[in-house]
């Protein structure tokens, strides 16, 4: 493909390597965020209805804080990082050098198109990389927008946006790239890892599952709801780290169903699709894939749809079965099933008898409960009497583990995933008498033997 | 010590679920989480490694007539230096890293916590047999992992004394050597683990994370490749060429970090070619075939496979290039006027041959190693800081030292691994248990401060956002409230 010879060219030219090139880079675009936050706005609410609050709320505040973060501490992350040494390198230099990894494929998601796209370009060119952007087809708007935008702005041979569905991102992954960067299905990544296979390209899979939150009897249940009903109905559900399904004791129920009730009526009144703050689901087939999920069972709260918005109220189901097909598949929309546990360590079996989530949700006011949930469970993530706010501190590393993904990011971490470390013994040609020790023949090294071993095995 | 004889393939995929099954219900049960497990399994390693000194020398030995000093130091001594280093720190690993807090998380305990992954996969390769297959175990046992062991079957005694050795000295649930060649592998491959560690050559790799994508496993791939040695400037030839011979000969050139080939200028090639013939006589004698600090070829394939190099190659020996098939030696061979489409240079030449490329300078020879894929090691040996300095920040490989050979791999503060086609990842030391752990980030709230939260829940309002702003341009601040 032309356009990735040429972006592999512009990083051979060397000109991502010095510093100042990288933070003007990341200059340019903190100003294009800056710049165009009304046209980005308006995108995002053609695409998926964005409420013009939400969107510097959940994205754009976002890449800003990423940026900021990158140039203030862009000369701290490149530069060389020292390691213990022993006796016998005690007059060398060792260290870990960060370097550019080379030519990185971004390939973003429709759910938050902006922010799953440019959080990641913001490492890559921290880290001193090019990068093929392709944003994802389904947000189609801000897909457009991002193409005409970013060359506007950042050098557009270096980081050039790519359009297209299914068919180009296949053809993409058939050039070698030095690292892809995959925000999307478990499904869809299998394949992107399978064919970044065939050139030995690593990968960075940020995926999705069922993220399950536990409510504890003894939480105070009423801001608990406040924080879930957030987390789970902000973008109309669609979110990797939505609480997916909520796990709580069948005493606590009724109060649970309640509180949400009760949330809901305030933030999104009583008819959400009135709401300007109430979000629409992305296109015909997620929103029937989600209506399908709900077959067979009466809501306690919502249900109502229209088609032709792509409408769905905001959604909640009491006693659903574990087997049921609501409880397979990540709902990814504003669907909220409440599934009964005996108690806690009921929900600790039920969770770890699924996949490892991307993030786990605990409310509870016991210490030692929650040490134990967290002890006895795995997730890509925690956040305790909270949901989703792990993935805004960035100096928390953010990915999954087992099927919910490989790999981290978000502040250095991202830096770090996009480099190469590269261990470095530099050393000098003189004090080669130490070395004799370990040359052959044989009886001249078992005399100097011991020294060296002294030399080699003590660290400083 | 006996070889047991092997199942038959069908019999083998039953075994390797079970297997399989039995390590996952060990490790759901919780039992190599506590620190105390972890370090006694390490130790029990540690002691497994000193009471069986001579019977792993002689098993190295019959594998690759490895000379006892190489042995002790590239096998032994290293695999115990990791196992101390990590009973050492193993309390300071598995402790959560606080991290830094912004303005709306300065309540809360932000923190990451290293967890097991569950079952992961190490397959050894045959050139250090106890070395790659150990050390990656370690970072495995240490991060409370079960594992799978995976020797290699082509150095057979080491493979036989370690199925014999292990089950002596580890629970059995908890890790289990795994036998065979690559059908047996494959099927292996077939089964679900939460981490594949490899160490090998780029066509099985590909092989492994094709079957690892089925699963979504993360892998860890230790590969090879050309491993360059560039000597420019000034330079103290003798030194360097003993460095050189070090390090390229040693196990006979069977190192994946060994230096492949020289790149230097003719004036430097001149004043070499001598060093090194004076180097080698005084490291293995002029007869080295009878030299114990000599090793041999690991098989009759890959012996062949060397002797058919040498037969095509269009350069000149200058030194060496005597073999033996029935020894499956070859002796410590340099070749000179080799080009850069030479036989020699088309793949990894694991062996006892050195070819040296003259390019008259440093620029022509870097532009050179561009060419080609980045390497596991790269080298340069020079008196100049300057062209030191220039090789490096021109270049990239897995590592990088300058004016020695291999030793950089020996330091467990560094991590070891490539990059590009010389592999993914990386292990030795704290790099091993990061390697086989997931880094779970942890923030545990209160129910205070419901108010403050207010700012982010809808309805929402310009003064909402106002307030959201001005919170959040605050230094090192988060995305929300």
């Amino acid at each position: 493909m032309q356009v990735f010879q040429r972006t592999r060219e512009a990083f051979l030219s060397g000109r991502t390597r010095p510093l100042e090139f990288r933070l003007q880079q990341l200059h340019a675009l903190q100003k294009m965020i800056t710049e165009k936050e009304t046209e980005i706005s308006t995108a995002l609410k053609q695409d998926i209805n964005r409420s013009q609050y939400d969107t510097p709320l959940l994205e754009l505040i976002g890449i800003e804080n990423e940026i900021k973060l990158a140039i203030e501490k862009l000369s701290d992350w490149a530069a060389p990082r020292p390691v213990e040494k022993n006796l016998l390198t005690i007059s060398d230099e060792v260290y870990v050098q960060p370097e550019p990894l080379g030519v990185v494929l971004i390939i973003g998601a429709w759910n938050y198109p902006w922010s799953l796209t440019l959080q990641p370009l913001v490492g890559a060119i921290a880290a001193g990389n090019a990068a093929v952007v392709k944003p994802s087809e389904l947000s189609e708007c801000s897909s457009l927008l991002l193409r005409a935008l970013l060359p506007r702005y950042v050098d557009k041979d270096l980081y050039p946006v790519v359009a297209g569905g299914v068919q180009e991102t296949q053809e993409l992954l058939r050039l070698r790239f030095d690292h892809v960067f995959y925000t999307g299905s478990s499904r869809v990544g299998k394949l992107v890892m399978e064919a970044a296979a065939h050139h030995l390209t690593p990968v960075t899979l940020e995926l999705g599952g069922k993220s399950p939150c536990y409510i504890d009897k003894n939480s105070d249940v009423r801001i608990a709801c406040r924080r879930v009903t957030w987390g789970k109905f902000v973008n109309c559900g669609q979110t990797c780290i939505a609480p997916d399904y909520i796990l709580c004791e069948p005493c606590i129920q009724g109060q649970v169903v309640e509180c949400i009730r009760q949330t809901l009526l305030e933030f999104y009144g009583a008819d959400p699709k009135c709401s300007p703050d109430y979000g629409r689901i992305i296109n015909q087939r997620h929103f029937n894939r989600i209506l399908s999920l709900m077959e067979g069972y009466t809501p306690v709260v919502g249900g109502q749809s229209d088609s032709s918005q792509c409408y769905i109220a905001p959604t909640v189901l009491k006693d659903v079965p574990p087997h049921s097909r609501l409880m397979q598949e990540e709902i990814f929309g504003p669907v909220l099933p409440i599934v009964t546990v005996s108690d806690m360590d009921d929900a600790i079996s039920f969770i770890n008898e699924r996949e490892k989530p991307l993030a786990l949700y605990v409310f509870c006011s016991d210490k030692k409960a929650i040490k134990r949930m967290i002890e006895e469970t795995t997730s890509g993530g925690v956040t305790v009497n909270d949901v989703m706010m792990h993935y805004t501190l960035s100096s928390l590393p953010f990915g999954g583990v087992g099927q919910s993904g490989v790999g981290c990011y978000h502040g250095k971490h991202t830096f770090d995933r996009l480099s190469h470390h590269r261990a470095c013994l530099v050393r000098s040609l003189n004090m080669e008498s130490v070395n004799l020790a370990r040359y052959p023949p044989q009886d001249r090294r078992m005399s100097l033997h011991v020294t060296h071993t002294l030399l080699l095995h003590t660290d400083t | 010590m006996v070889c047991v004889e092997q199942p038959s393939a069908g019999e083998r995929m039953n075994t390797h679920s079970e297997v399989v099954d039995r390590l996952r219900g060990a490790f759901q049960s919780g039992v190599t989480i506590p620190e105390e497990f972890r370090r006694t399994q390490l130790t029990m390693l540690r002691s497994m490694i000193s009471d069986n000194e001579e019977r792993i020398l002689k098993a190295l030995h019959q594998d690759l007539a490895k000379p006892k000093f190489e042995a002790i130091l590239s096998e032994v001594e290293i695999v115990m230096n990791e196992l101390h280093h990590a009973i050492a720190n193993l309390s300071h690993w598995m402790k959560p890293d606080y991290v830094s807090k912004n303005l709306a998380t300065k309540l809360d305990d932000c923190f990451v916590r290293r967890e097991p992954l569950g079952v992961v996969l190490v397959i050894g390769p045959w050139n250090y047999p106890l070395q790659l297959l150990i050390l990656p175990m370690v970072g495995a046992i240490a991060a409370g992992n079960c594992v799978i062991i995976k020797p290699s079957e082509v150095s057979f005694a080491t493979e036989c004394l370690i199925a014999d050795l292990i089950p002596k000295y580890l629970p059995q649930d908890c890790y289990t050597v795994v036998r065979g060649g690559s059908e047996e592998t494959k099927a292996l491959l077939q089964n679900r683990f939460d981490h594949i560690f490899y160490t090998g050559s780029q066509t099985v790799a590909r092989s492994i994370v094709q079957a690892a994508s089925v699963h979504l496993t993360p892998v860890t791939l230790e590969l090879g490749g050309k491993c360059p040695c560039l000597l420019y400037g000034r330079l103290n030839i003798v030194a360097a060429a003993h460095r050189l011979v070090w390090s390229k000969f040693f196990n006979a050139g069977q190192s994946c970090v060994a230096p492949d080939y020289v790149l230097c200028s003719t004036a430097t090639r001149d004043a070499l070619i001598p060093a090194l013939k004076d180097v080698l006589e005084s490291f293995y004698t002029t007869e080295p075939q009878k030299c114990p600090d000599v090793s041999r070829i690991v098989s009759l394939r890959h012996w062949t496979r060397l002797v058919e190099l040498l037969g095509k190659t269009r350069g000149r020996i200058v030194l060496g290039g005597e073999h033996d098939q029935e020894d499956k030696y070859i002796a410590p061979t340099v070749v000179v006027d080799v080009a850069e489409d030479d036989a020699l240079m088309a793949e990894e030449i694991f062996g006892p041959i050195l070819p040296i490329i003259t390019i008259e300078s440093v620029e022509k020879s870097i532009a050179f190693v561009n060419r080609k894929e980045k390497p596991l090691a790269l080298y340069v040996f020079s008196d100049e800081s300057s062209v030191v300095k220039m090789v490096m920040e021109n270049t990239s490989s897995g590592g990088f030292c300058s004016n020695d050979g291999i030793v950089h791999m020996t330091l467990p503060g560094l991590p070891f691994g490539g990059v590009g086609g010389s592999g993914w990842g990386n292990y030795h030391g704290r790099w091993g248990f990061e390697t086989f752990s997931h880094r779970r980030a942890c923030m545990l709230r209160g129910w205070a401060l419901e108010r403050l939260n207010g700012l982010r829940y809808p309805p929402y309002s310009e003064e909402k956002l106002k307030w959201l702003r001005w919170t959040t341009s605050a230094k090192n601040s988060c995305s929300m409230m």
